[in-house]
C-alpha cells in the first residue's frame, strides 16, 4: 500500500461556491477526496453523500454502560459484599441508588464518545496530521481529488470551471 | 456600508467582518505580548492566590481550628463558598449546551468563556469540601474502591457522597466539552505559528485538519454531550441541595431546594459571565463579538431565575406559617430576624428587588448598570447561600447551644485565594486561548451576524 498521497485541491472563499462544485463534482461521477473548511459548512453533508455519524449509537452504549456500573455495582456492594443498615432502611435502597446511577450514566456516554470520536478520527494530543493549507483553519475552504481516483489533469480542468480561485497540488502523508 | 441584515433581528457580529478578520480578532491577543492591563489585574490575582494558599497550607498544617467553626455551626463559609462557587460554575454549561439545544445563536459569542469559567469556578468550590475534611491525605477514601479497610465501601445513600460523583461528573463532562469545542480554535492558533509555539499548539490541536467528516462529527459529538449536559447541570445543584434537603434540620428540609438552588445557581452563574466579559469585552476590545445584543439577552435570563428565585424565598416563608408548625416558622422567623438579619436583607435586595430594574429595555441594554448590578446579584447569592447555612445552623433544637459564628483571617484568605485562583486561571486562558469561539463565530456570521444571507435580508443597514 501507497502511503502517500498526491492531492490536487482547489481554494473557494464562499461556502456556496464550494457546494456547487462539489455538487457538480458528485454529479459528474467524480470521487471527491475530502472537503475541508474553518467551520461546519451547514447544508454539506448531503451532497457530499456523508452518512450519519453513528457517534450517538455508541455514546448510548457506553452510557448503558455507565447505567449498569453504577446500580449492579451498588447493588452487589450493599446486598452482598458488605450489607449496612443505615436508618432502617432496605439494604437495597433503590430511590438512593438514582443520583448515582444518573451521574454515572452521563460520565460513561461522555467520556466514551469524546474518546472514539478521536480514535476514530485519528486525532489524539500530539498526533501530527498533514495540514493541507494552512489557510483552512483561516477563511478558506478546499475541495480536493486524490490523484489515485481522479486524474490530476482532470481534476485541475473541473476546478477551474468550478470557480476555484487557486488549483494547488500537495504530498500528503496518509 | 451595506452589507444584507436580517430585518426580524439584531445583528450579533457587527463590524461587517470577513472570515479572516474574525481569526485575526480572535486570535491576534494570543500572539501578542500581554498589554499593561492584563499585567495589572494579573499580578493582584496571583497575590490572592498566594494569600489563599498561605491560608489552605495553614488550615492542613494546624487543623481546622484555625477556623471559627464550633460544635453548633459547623458549617460556616467553607460550605458556603462551595456551593457559591458551584452555582456560578452552572453558567457555562447552562450556556453551552442548554443555548445549543435551543438554537441560540447569541450563545457563540459567550460561550467559549463561560465553559472556562465553569471550570475553573468547579475547581474553586471542590477546594472547599476537601480542605474541610481536616485530613486531606485521605481524601481518596471519598471514592469507592477496593481497599485494605475491609473492603469498606463509601455510603451511598448519603447525599454527600452524591455530590461527590456529582460535581466529579460535571468537572469531566464540561471539561471534555470545552477542550472538544477549542480543537478546531486551537488548530488555527498552529497554523499561524511558527518554530516553537507552533510544535507546542500542533500537540494541543491533536492533529485538527478540518476534514468535512471531522465536523460532522465533532458537531454530532458537540450535540450530544449538550444534551447529556443538560440534564447533568441541572442534577448537580439539586443534589448539592439535598445535602441540605435530605436532612431534618428545620429550615433545610423543604422540597422546595432543588428547583430553587438550580435556578439560583442560574442567576448567580450569569451574573458572575457578565462580570467577566463585560471586563474582557472592554479590555480585548470585543464590542463586536460580544455585543449590546448579547448583553441584553444575559440580562433577560437574569430577571427570568431572579424573579422565580424570589418566588422561591417567598413560597418559603408562606410554607412554613401555612404549616401550622412552630418550629419550622421559628427557623423562618430567625432567618429574617435574627442574628444574621443583616444577610437576610441583603439577600433579598440583591437577588430579588435588584434584578427587576432589568424589566427596562434601557437598563438591560446600559453596560454600566449591567456591570454594578452584576456584582451586587453575585454579593446577594453568597448571603443567600450564607443564610441558609449560618443562620439555620446557628439556632439549632437546644436553646443551650446555639451559638454565633464569624470566620477568621484564615477562612477570608481562603476565600480571597479563590479568586485569585479563578482570576489567575481564567486570565493565563485569555493569553493562550481565544476567549470566544473563533469557529463558531464564523459559523454564525451569515445566519446571525450583520453578514446575513437569508431570503429576508434588507439591504444597506
Amino acid at each position: 500500500m501507497k502511503n502517500r498521497k498526491d492531492i490536487v485541491y482547489g481554494v473557494y472563499s464562499e461556502e456556496h461556491d464550494i457546494i456547487e462544485a462539489v455538487r457538480e463534482a458528485r454529479s459528474r461521477g467524480m470521487e471527491i477526496y475530502d472537503v475541508y473548511s474553518p467551520m461546519p459548512i451547514h447544508g454539506l453533508d448531503p451532497v457530499l453523500g456523508l452518512k450519519e455519524s453513528r457517534l450517538h449509537i455508541a455514546g448510548f452504549i457506553y452510557g448503558l454502560l455507565g447505567t449498569l456500573t453504577a446500580f449492579l455495582g451498588m447493588t452487589w456492594i450493599f446486598t452482598k459484599d458488605w450489607p449496612i443498615i443505615f436508618g432502617g432502611k432496605p439494604y437495597w435502597a433503590v430511590p438512593s441508588f438514582i443520583p448515582i446511577t444518573f451521574e454515572l450514566t452521563v460520565l460513561f456516554a461522555a467520556i466514551g464518545m469524546t474518546v472514539s470520536f478521536y480514535v476514530v478520527s485519528g486525532m489524539g494530543f500530539g498526533v501530527d496530521n498533514d495540514v493541507l493549507d494552512e489557510r483552512i483553519s483561516d477563511d478558506k475552504f478546499c475541495l480536493a481529488f486524490d490523484n489515485a481516483e481522479v486524474e490530476a489533469d482532470e481534476a485541475k480542468q473541473f476546478l477551474r470551471a468550478n470557480n476555484a480561485e487557486e488549483i494547488l497540488e500537495k504530498t500528503l502523508k496518509a | 456600508m451595506s452589507a444584507p441584515v436580517s430585518s426580524i433581528r439584531e445583528p450579533l457580529v457587527l463590524g461587517h467582518k470577513t472570515y479572516h478578520d474574525i481569526t485575526e480578532d480572535l486570535v491576534s491577543p494570543t500572539e501578542k505580548a500581554p498589554p499593561l492591563s492584563w499585567i495589572m489585574v494579573f499580578i493582584p490575582a496571583v497575590a490572592l492566590l498566594s494569600l489563599g494558599s498561605f491560608a489552605v497550607y495553614w488550615t492542613i498544617y494546624v487543623g481546622i481550628g484555625t477556623w471559627n467553626l464550633n460544635r453548633t455551626i459547623n458549617w460556616g463559609w467553607d460550605i458556603t463558598n462551595f456551593v457559591w462557587w458551584i452555582g456560578i460554575g452552572h453558567a457555562g454549561t447552562l450556556i453551552s449546551a442548554i443555548l445549543l439545544l435551543f438554537r441560540q445563536k447569541w450563545r457563540t459569542g459567550v460561550n467559549r468563556a463561560a465553559e472556562a469559567m465553569t471550570i475553573f469556578a468547579v475547581m474553586c468550590a471542590g477546594l472547599f469540601p476537601m480542605i474541610h475534611m481536616g485530613r486531606i491525605w485521605n481524601a481518596m477514601f471519598i471514592f469507592p474502591y477496593p481497599n485494605t479497610r475491609g473492603s469498606l465501601w463509601v455510603n451511598f445513600n448519603s447525599a454527600l457522597l452524591w455530590d461527590v460523583f456529582a460535581i466529579s461528573t460535571y468537572f469531566t463532562v464540561s471539561l471534555l466539552f470545552w477542550y472538544t469545542g477549542l480543537v478546531p480554535d486551537l488548530a488555527t492558533i498552529r497554523d499561524r505559528a511558527k518554530g516553537l509555539r507552533k510544535k507546542i499548539y500542533s500537540f494541543f490541536a491533536l492533529g485538527w485538519t478540518g476534514s468535512a467528516k471531522h465536523w460532522q462529527r465533532w458537531e454530532y459529538l458537540a450535540l450530544v454531550l449538550a444534551g447529556l449536559a443538560t440534564p447533568l447541570v441541572l442534577s448537580v445543584h439539586t443534589i448539592v441541595s439535598f445535602d441540605f434537603a435530605t436532612s431534618v434540620v428545620p429550615g433545610w428540609h423543604t422540597t422546595i431546594f432543588p428547583p430553587y438552588f438550580v435556578a439560583g445557581a442560574v442567576f448567580s452563574g450569569f451574573a458572575m459571565v457578565l462580570t467577566l466579559m463585560l471586563i474582557v469585552r472592554r479590555v480585548l476590545h470585543l464590542e463586536q463579538y460580544i455585543t449590546i445584543a448579547h448583553i441584553e439577552s444575559m440580562n433577560k435570563v437574569i430577571l427570568a431565575t431572579g424573579s422565580i428565585v424570589g418566588v422561591a424565598y417567598i413560597t418559603e416563608l408562606f410554607i412554613s406559617w401555612y404549616s401550622g408548625y412552630i418550629y419550622e416558622q421559628a427557623a423562618f422567623f430567625n432567618r429574617a430576624f435574627g442574628v444574621y438579619w443583616w444577610s437576610y436583607f441583603g439577600m433579598m435586595f440583591a437577588n430579588v428587588v435588584s434584578p427587576q430594574f432589568f424589566w427596562s429595555r434601557k437598563l438591560r441594554r446600559n453596560v454600566t448598570f449591567t456591570f454594578m448590578l452584576s456584582i451586587l446579584i453575585n454579593i446577594g447569592m453568597w448571603f443567600e447561600r450564607f443564610v441558609i447555612i449560618g443562620t439555620t445552623l446557628a439556632r439549632d433544637f437546644l436553646p443551650s447551644s446555639w451559638s454565633y459564628y464569624s470566620p477568621t483571617w484564615i477562612e477570608i484568605s481562603i476565600y480571597l485565594g479563590t479568586f485569585g485562583l479563578f482570576f489567575t486561571m481564567f486570565l493565563i486562558f485569555a493569553r493562550v486561548a481565544p476567549v470566544v469561539a473563533v469557529a463558531e463565530v464564523k459559523h454564525i456570521l451569515k445566519t446571525g451576524g450583520d453578514q446575513y444571507v437569508g431570503e429576508d435580508a434588507v439591504k444597506g443597514h
